[in-house]
Formats: structure tokens, C-alpha cells, sequence
């Protein structure tokens, strides 16, 4: 996956948890929370879809990566290496 | 002969084992939902009767708040069963008021508005009520240190006109009491906030397109629903829960069970021991209500009842306790869901009306006396109710009524107790390990509170991240 399809998985995610909220024009270097309404539990989703989805174990150390767009990208490209992107909300 | 076994197996098909069932199933879990009667809801159920189609508790959804209110339940639970606001199709409430003889509070889904009219009719309470107001906001109600308190004692240190404190009761004590005369402090703070602060709703349509939702998109992510398929015990052995046994017999084995049929009926299809060590009758609620529902002819409005809820109240002080008789008339709650604000005209006029009834009394009549009762209390109920609502006799075309009887009937709840037992669960824990409490008794009431506690209970006990496939 390149960080380009990196980016659009987590996003893709977040529109599946986050139906009501609007994912265009997300700035990747800002936090997530100061830009759409994300609480910790919806971070616990996003963890629980990526292991679903991608089989990504995340421990709870690293949540903080998911911090915003770019920390996602730089934290699961390595992880998600030779995986296909899986869209829900294409 | 056993099943291959289920993740999680969800005793009651009502708001709670639903919501829980579509957070189970969003993450692969083998999900199965048993339902003794032929019909999902529970307590927010349907029923069919001469062509129409009535809600069975459906008053208000209450936490309205509009599509991109931050952080409030109504929101929290949009997204944790990753619905659309537009989805519920939500039509909010005109004005709602609150009455007593006399002295009228009106209140809408603006909060301002409860607070001037307080500040106008209640001057000397102004200052108290605004402490109230930073109470409830510092307040810790979804993590209580204390349940025991009482509003009554804590609203009358703040508030000094002791008819202000009763105006405030009358709605929460309705809408959420288990506790007779009272209403729990930590239960009043999330009855003000869901109320007052947040508001009134009803979803286009009732409950049932609230219903056909929840079904499907439990069923879209695999989750299994059996319907007539009551449980007749609790499996476990060494204190952990690993299953249960239908009415026919049939052993289901699963990795947890979540049960909404209360604490008492759960302890009771655990075993006789874990029920007399256990469950403390006294703490079974004793508050139900006598329901009546009139189909009109005519528009509420155009009668004269313009309000989408009306709590009243026809004495300075209110008693909130199961009655001595069949009914308190003294007391009740109109409600019309034609005066939601809806773009789709409702077919006809619906009145509905309802009292505090005692089950017991209801419970020692015969088939024709219950019968004939219900005719006389409805007919007493009006007498009361017409100077706070309107007489609906000379308009309607239909009408039916349910008592406690009713109420305990379909939804297992003993002597038909709406709110539950007095003392709830909040950790939603028992003396069985993986087995846990959901709905009426774990704390949590009405449509968006049991489906939160379905959602909370689901989180905290069958869906921790280790767990999760």
C-alpha cells in the first residue's frame, strides 16, 4: 500500500465508525480530534477495524500514533505492507 | 445435543439486546438474540389492533439534540452503531409543559425557555436554579460515587419554593423513576439533562421504522435473532455462565450471555439459589402505570391540545407512589404525537393518556372485572385529566388501554414495572463471571438510555480489544 492508500484506508475507516462527518479536506499533519469529533472510544473502533480488516495488532502503547492523518501513515505502512486496501464507503 | 457455541448469546430483543447485538456483530462475534414473544422492542414494542398500528411506550425519545451536537448520548450512540442522524428521521417536540393547579411550566428542546420561564414565575428560586443547573453540570452521573441519595434533598437545599421542586419531579419522576416518592439523585442528573437540556423527539413513523432499522443492520453483520424462543435457565458451572436452555429444551453454549430480563428474572433462570441469595424483593420495582390511547377524528390541536407532552399534576404537592387503588387519578402525562414537528400529517388524532397504577390491584380482578375496571378507570382518569389535557370521548374513534398486567405479560417485566427494580446494576455485573445485566436494571432508561447501556455494557464486558477477533 503506498501512503497515499495508507491515508485513504484510515479514512475509509473513520467514514464507516463516523457516518455524519465530513473527510473532505482533512489537513494529515492536524490532529484528528481537533478536527472532527473523535472521542477515545472511537479510537478503540478504529483499532478493533484495522485488526478486522487488516489484521493489524495494535497495543494500546502505540494508540497515540493514530494521532493524526500522517502519524496513521507513517506507523501502519509498514504494517500493511503487500496488503490490499479494503474500501467500505468507496 | 449441543449447538456449536456463540460468541455472545443476548437474552430480549428490546432496545438494549438490539443495540448490544449490532455492537457484537460489527466485530465478527457469532451473535445469537432469543426473544420469548413473537415481537422485538420489549418495552418499546408494537402492536397491531383494527388496522392500526400503536407504539407501546413510546411518549418521547428523549437526548434530541440536533445532527452535529458534540459529545452528548444521542450522538455518542449514532456512532457507536454507526447510524446516520438522518437515519432515525427524528421530529423534534413543538412545547411541552409542565402543570399543577396553579402554575404552568412550559419547556421545549431550548433550554433558555425552561429557564426564563422559572426565573419569571419562580423569581426567589432564580439563583437556585441556576445552581442546580452547575450541579448537574459538574456531575458525574455515568460514574457515580453515590446512589443512594435522593433529588428531593438535594433540589430542596437550592431551591426555596417548595412548588418549583415538585414541577421539577413531576417529568423525571415519570419518565424514570424505579423509586417510589423520589427519584435517585445520579438518575435525576441524567433525566434533567435528557430532558430539560436536551429534549423531546419521536421518530417518523413511531417506533417500528426505529425498530426495522436496528433488525436490519443487526442481520446485515450476521447477527442471528430467534424469536418465541424464551430461555428457561442459565447454564454454568464453577460461577461462570456458559449458556442457557430454551423453553423446548434446546442447550445453547456460548462464550458469554448479556441478559435485559431484569435482575430478579435473571437470578431466577440462573437457579433457585443464586435467586434467594441474591434478589431482595423489596427491591423489585412497584411503579406502573395504567396507559390509555385514544384514536380521534380530529387533530389533538384543533381540540384544544396543542402541547406534545403535558405532566400534570391536580395538588400543590406530587405523590409519586403505587397507589392505593387501581389508579392515581391526581397525576399523569398526556401525550399526542401528532404535535411533533413533522412534515407528514399523522393519518388521525392520537390522545394518550397515563396514570400510576397498582399492580396488585389489578392483579386480584377476575376476566370481567378487569375488563369493566379498565372502562371505569380510563373514564375516572379523563375527569382529572380533562382540565390539564382535553376530554377525548365525543371525538374518538378508537380506543384501547394497557395496565400493569399488560406490561408484565409482554415484557417479563415482574408486576409489569416499567423502570425496574429500584436498585440497578450500573457495572452490569453478577455473582456468575460472563454473565452480565443490560436494560432496565443495569441503569439506563427509555430508548436512547437502554440502547446505551446495551452499547456500554457491550464495550466493557464482551468487546475489550484482547477479546475482539
Amino acid at each position: 500500500m503506498t501512503r497515499d492508500e495508507t491515508i485513504l484506508a484510515v479514512k475509509d475507516i473513520i467514514s464507516t465508525i463516523a457516518p455524519d462527518e465530513e473527510l473532505v479536506g482533512l489537513d494529515t499533519a492536524v490532529p484528528l480530534r481537533d478536527q472532527i469529533e473523535l472521542d477515545s472510544m472511537d479510537f478503540l473502533d478504529i483499532v478493533m477495524e484495522l485488526r478486522k480488516r487488516y489484521s493489524v495488532q495494535m497495543p494500546e502503547e502505540d494508540y497515540g500514533e493514530l494521532n493524526t492523518l500522517d502519524s496513521c501513515a507513517d506507523y501502519l505502512m509498514p504494517r500493511l505492507e503487500g496488503q490490499e486496501l479494503k474500501l467500505q464507503n468507496a | 445435543m449441543s449447538s456449536p457455541p456463540y460468541d455472545t448469546i443476548i437474552i430480549g430483543a428490546g432496545m438494549s439486546g438490539l443495540a448490544a447485538g449490532i455492537r457484537l456483530a460489527q466485530f465478527d462475534q457469532k451473535v445469537l438474540i432469543l426473544e420469548k414473544h413473537y415481537l422485538w422492542g420489549g418495552l418499546n414494542s408494537f402492536y397491531k389492533q383494527a388496522g392500526r398500528r400503536f407504539d407501546v411506550g413510546l411518549h418521547a425519545l428523549t437526548n434530541y439534540v440536533p445532527k452535529g451536537t458534540r459529545g452528548t448520548p444521542l450522538i455518542k450512540l449514532l456512532r457507536q452503531l454507526r447510524l446516520r442522524h438522518d437515519d432515525l428521521r427524528l421530529c423534534p417536540q413543538g412545547h411541552s409543559l409542565i402543570r399543577f393547579p396553579d402554575c404552568q411550566l412550559r419547556f421545549s428542546n431550548d433550554f433558555e425557555e425552561l429557564r426564563q420561564e422559572v426565573g419569571e414565575r419562580f423569581p426567589d428560586s432564580r439563583d437556585g436554579f441556576a445552581r442546580l443547573i452547575q450541579l448537574v453540570a459538574d456531575f458525574d452521573a455515568f460514574d457515580p460515587k453515590d446512589t443512594t441519595t435522593g433529588a428531593r434533598s438535594v433540589l430542596s437545599e437550592h431551591i426555596t419554593d417548595p412548588l418549583l421542586v415538585e414541577m421539577l419531579l413531576l417529568p423525571l419522576c415519570y419518565y424514570g423513576s424505579a423509586r417510589e416518592g423520589d427519584v435517585d439523585w445520579y438518575q435525576f442528573v441524567i433525566l434533567f439533562r435528557s430532558i430539560f437540556q436536551e429534549g423531546f423527539a419521536r421518530p417518523e413513523g413511531g417506533i417500528k421504522p426505529l425498530l426495522d432499522l436496528l433488525i436490519s443492520r443487526y442481520r446485515e453483520l450476521g447477527g442471528e435473532l430467534r424469536m418465541k424462543s424464551g430461555v428457561r435457565s442459565i447454564l454454568h458451572e464453577d460461577g461462570r455462565c456458559q449458556g442457557v436452555t430454551l423453553d423446548d429444551g434446546a442447550e445453547l453454549m456460548a462464550d458469554r450471555v448479556l441478559s435485559s430480563a431484569g435482575w430478579a428474572e435473571t437470578m431466577r433462570m440462573a437457579g433457585q439459589q443464586l435467586y434467594e441469595q441474591n434478589v431482595d424483593e423489596d427491591e423489585l420495582g412497584r411503579l406502573s402505570f395504567v396507559e390509555s390511547i385514544f384514536v380521534l377524528d380530529s387533530e389533538p390541536k384543533d381540540l384544544g391540545f396543542s402541547s406534545t407532552i403535558t405532566f400534570f399534576n391536580d395538588a400543590p404537592t406530587f405523590e409519586y407512589c403505587s397507589p392505593q387503588g387501581l389508579i392515581d387519578d391526581r397525576s399523569g402525562v398526556i401525550a399526542s404525537p401528532n404535535n411533533y414537528l413533522s412534515d407528514t400529517p399523522l393519518p388521525e388524532g392520537i390522545y394518550r393518556l397515563t396514570n400510576l397504577a397498582n399492580y396488585d390491584a389489578w392483579r386480584s380482578l377476575g376476566a370481567q372485572d378487569y375488563i369493566s375496571a379498565k372502562q371505569g378507570c380510563v373514564n375516572q382518569a379523563i375527569e382529572v385529566s380533562k382540565k390539564y389535557g382535553i376530554d377525548p370521548r365525543p371525538h374518538q374513534v378508537h380506543q384501547d388501554a394497557f395496565t400493569p398486567c399488560t406490561v408484565e405479560r409482554f415484557t417479563s417485566k415482574p408486576r409489569g414495572s416499567v423502570y425496574g427494580a429500584t436498585r440497578k446494576r450500573l457495572d452490569g455485573n453478577t455473582p456468575l463471571e460472563a454473565l452480565h445485566l443490560i436494560g432496565t436494571d443495569q441503569g439506563l432508561l427509555g430508548v436512547t438510555g437502554s440502547m446505551l447501556s446495551g452499547i456500554s455494557i457491550a464495550n466493557r464486558h464482551a468487546l475489550v480489544p484482547h477479546q475482539a477477533k
